[in-house]
């Protein structure tokens, strides 16, 4: 390359490199005050059979359902009853608990890692309640609402942050990579987004066979720039897969703000019109939007009427994971200037403004909630935390490589263990 | 060489119409078993190995797909978590790449990281090595990448007989296999001597293939040809080519054909290396970390008081293949005599 760069003799400008920057830095006073909220009544809701170019719109709108006065309105209130408001309140609720619990956890050495989704809440426990049971989630690795809103055992979920002798997954996977396939829940993959093929496999086989199940699928707005999520739009279109694929748009991949996946540029939702889908953008700090957007996504898909593409648009209040520090990128305060405000608060509000809840209620339930977390947490850790010797026997570590022990895995398996009986000496024994 | 089982009616096949066969018996015997690939569907194939199949189980079975082989792999694991059986085509193994991350991290560890919640039943089939002038797109041989990845079986057919044994034992097997098809021995075996006609498939034993269902476990070498000289440890194309040259030059060699390379039959290799106190390696693959870097030392780890010479490595060149000189890369008779000179005077 020339040290000088050369170009023709013209008045043109130099070319110049963008490097997308976000608006604040630490330090900076963030105002969200552009982004525009349109009125909750201002968005139609069209038939779920509607075909996606007659419907562009709603990939660069925002799906609204519960204004800021708490009253759910418009075309997309999915007009829950009280009684199921209530329910996905107390799934957020501990959703939440088990977060703030989990991530003292860690800071108290007891794991290696942890995850929350603080603020997003809403993203995975009011999609999941508006899919049916037998559908199967292709998580990423911040649904734990999915496991949350379908019962799965918290103690489970715990045995595996702590990788402990309770845990199913013999203490092979990073903590929060849950796997439960009785609840319909996919084992999550630390390779991000490579879920989203694989959700239009199980949706293409599902229809294959006449199933009636269809396939959900999450990513974040950051790992949609994966070849992986542009695999899985080709292949949803091209076989019109009845899957849902969810981006959850929380504005940040750890420090990279969303300007690093084209977010200046267009929509994230906007993804789905390049690809002849359906395409929803929807305010994801909404639990009823997010729920209305997934019911119409799951009945267009499970009436052979093809995918749908959901933005949620949200926030991460709190770090990408325990090994982040976001005060390091962002201002402090930017989870709280966020105009959309936070799911819990909203949907709270919501039932209160119905009169179907109260501050002593909810006070009570989040006491409730804290006991049962912390009373399970006992539970788990009677049954190990990491590195504290109670993790799974040592030969277990060669299993499931394949589903049968090949020789080579045999030898190094006995190597393994007299490494073992050279380190702690002659009365160890493999357990 | 056939089991009770296996003594049906045989026809003469070639290695496509073994494969194809192989598809068409497991098609009819799993409901569950889909072929997918490029061009797989109504064409039947750019190799012709699925010619037929559409039109014989069905659109939903035996299918087209884009050209995105992350797409073709990524939905096969999605398949295989539902209960489906994928067999996917990437339609040249210098195509795979583009699919590796959902191989490596997603179809070989799946059984690991949940625990066998969820497995992936997959065979990626896929066509590989050169001498057809493919130029270094169309020719690679990339099955040491395949052997490094821990939760893949490797397995690579010589001839129809063992290609149809070999894929419906993959297809029946619950990890994922990758099969890698010698497409310069599609219809013929090759000699080596590229300026000689290409003798076909039947004129050669092992083109009598059973028209119904058997299988040739996994992991089992099969020893071409018995000798006392040394031992070659060989697969896929290479095997014949090797057969022209030890039998031209007169030597009793024992000519070991792998046909798993992943797991391994390390009990007849070292057998073979102990018996015959030599061992020669020859693949057509780049040879620096080449498989037949890992059988040499496998070799010298369980048989060195046994050797009498140095093991020694008859492989392709580290170079990409290149179009107009391949047989300059290719690792043919002057290549082989001269190892197998060497390899016998020490």
């Amino acid at each position: 390359m020339p040290e000088t760069p050369q170009r023709p003799a013209s008045n043109l400008p130099p070319l110049s490199l963008h490097i997308p920057e976000p608006r604040y830095r630490p330090g900076d006073t963030p105002d969200f005050g552009d982004i525009e909220v349109p009125a909750v009544e201002a968005t139609p809701r069209p038939s779920e059979a509607t075909k996606p170019d007659a419907m562009r719109e709603l990939s660069y709108g925002l799906v609204r359902v519960l204004d800021f006065d708490g009253q759910a309105k418009g075309q997309w209130d999915p007009k829950l009853s009280p009684e199921r408001l209530r329910t996905m309140l107390r799934y957020m609720m501990l959703t939440r608990a088990f977060d703030d619990r989990m991530f003292r956890a860690q800071r108290q050495g007891k794991t290696s890692f942890y995850m929350k989704c603080t603020g997003e809440e809403a993203t995975s426990v009011a999609s999941t309640m508006a899919i049916d049971r037998g559908d199967m989630c292709f998580p990423s690795y911040r649904q734990q609402g999915i496991l949350i809103a379908r019962d799965y055992p918290l103690i489970q979920m715990m045995n595996q942050i702590y990788s402990n002798r309770g845990d199913h997954l013999m203490g092979r996977q990073l903590p929060i990579m849950y796997s439960a396939p009785e609840h319909g829940f996919f084992s999550v993959s630390g390779n991000l987004a490579t879920q989203y093929p694989q959700a239009v496999g199980w949706a293409m086989a599902s229809a294959s066979k006449g199933d009636s199940r269809i396939a959900t699928v999450w990513c974040g707005e950051g790992s949609s720039a994966e070849g992986d999520f542009h695999s899985a739009l080709t292949f949803a279109t091209v076989y019109n897969a009845p899957v849902i694929f969810n981006v959850v748009n929380n504005q940040w991949a750890i420090s990279s703000f969303s300007g690093f996946a084209g977010g200046e540029r267009t929509t994230f939702a906007a993804r789905a019109v390049g690809y002849g889908i359906a395409g929803l953008r929807i305010d994801g700090n909404d639990p009823l939007a997010v729920y209305a957007a997934t019911q119409w996504a799951a009945d267009r898909a499970r009436t052979n009427n093809g995918p749908t593409l959901i933005e949620h648009f949200t926030y991460r209040s709190e770090g990408h994971s325990t090994s982040d520090d976001p005060s390091a990128y962002r201002p402090a305060d930017e989870a709280t200037a966020w105009p959309l405000g936070d799911p819990i608060a909203r949907l709270r509000q919501h039932l209160e403004t119905l009169g179907e809840w109260d501050a002593e209620r909810h006070e009570a339930q989040a006491r409730e909630l804290d006991e049962l977390v912390k009373t399970t947490q006992k539970q788990s850790e009677k049954l190990g935390i990491l590195g504290h010797g109670m993790h799974q026997p040592f030969e277990t570590m060669f299993d499931d490589v394949f589903e049968e022990l090949p020789w080579h895995l045999k030898e190094q398996c006995a190597q393994m263990l007299a490494e073992q009986e050279a380190k702690f000496g002659p009365n160890w024994k493999p357990e | 060489m056939m089991s009770a089982e296996t003594q049906t009616a045989t026809k003469t096949m070639n290695m496509i119409e073994a494969i194809n066969s192989a598809m068409d018996v497991m098609l009819e015997r799993d409901p569950n078993m889909v072929v997918m690939g490029e061009d797989v569907g109504f064409f039947g194939g750019v190799f012709r190995a699925t010619a037929g199949l559409q039109k014989k189980h069905g659109k939903t079975r035996v299918f087209d797909t884009p050209i995105n082989e992350c797409g073709i792999i990524g939905v096969a694991v999605g398949m295989g978590a539902y209960g489906l059986r994928p067999v996917p085509e990437i339609q040249f193994a210098d195509y795979i790449y583009p699919g590796l991350d959902q191989l490596v991290s997603e179809a070989a560890r799946l059984r690991y990281r949940s625990a066998a919640d969820f497995i992936c039943p997959m065979t990626v089939r896929t066509p590989f090595g050169g001498g057809i002038f493919g130029g270094q797109t169309h020719s690679q041989s990339p099955e040491s990448i395949m052997t490094h990845i821990c939760g893949v079986k490797t397995v690579i057919p010589s001839n129809p007989y063992d290609a149809k044994g070999l894929l419906i034992a993959a297809i029946e097997d619950n990890d994922p296999v990758v099969f890698l098809e010698p497409k310069r021995i599609y219809n013929g075996p090759f000699s080596g001597y590229y300026d000689r006609p290409v003798e076909p498939w039947s004129k050669h034993d092992a083109s009598a293939v059973p028209e119904d269902y058997y299988r040739i476990e996994l992991g089992k070498a099969a020893t071409v040809r018995a000798g006392e000289a040394l031992t070659i440890l060989v697969y896929g194309t290479m095997v014949h080519v090797t057969k022209t040259i030890v039998e031209e030059m007169g030597i009793d060699a024992e000519i070991i054909d792998l046909r798993t390379l992943l797991p391994l039959d390390i009990d007849a290799i070292e057998t073979s290396v102990k018996k015959t106190g030599r061992c020669l390696i020859i693949h057509e693959a780049t040879r620096t970390s080449g498989f037949g870097a890992e059988l040499a030392a496998l070799v010298q780890e369980r048989c060195f008081y046994h050797l009498e010479a140095p093991v020694e490595r008859v492989t392709g060149f580290d170079t990409p293949y290149p179009h107009s000189l391949e047989w300059a890369y290719f690792p043919g008779p002057v290549r082989i005599a001269t190892a197998l000179t060497k390899i016998l005077k020490d």
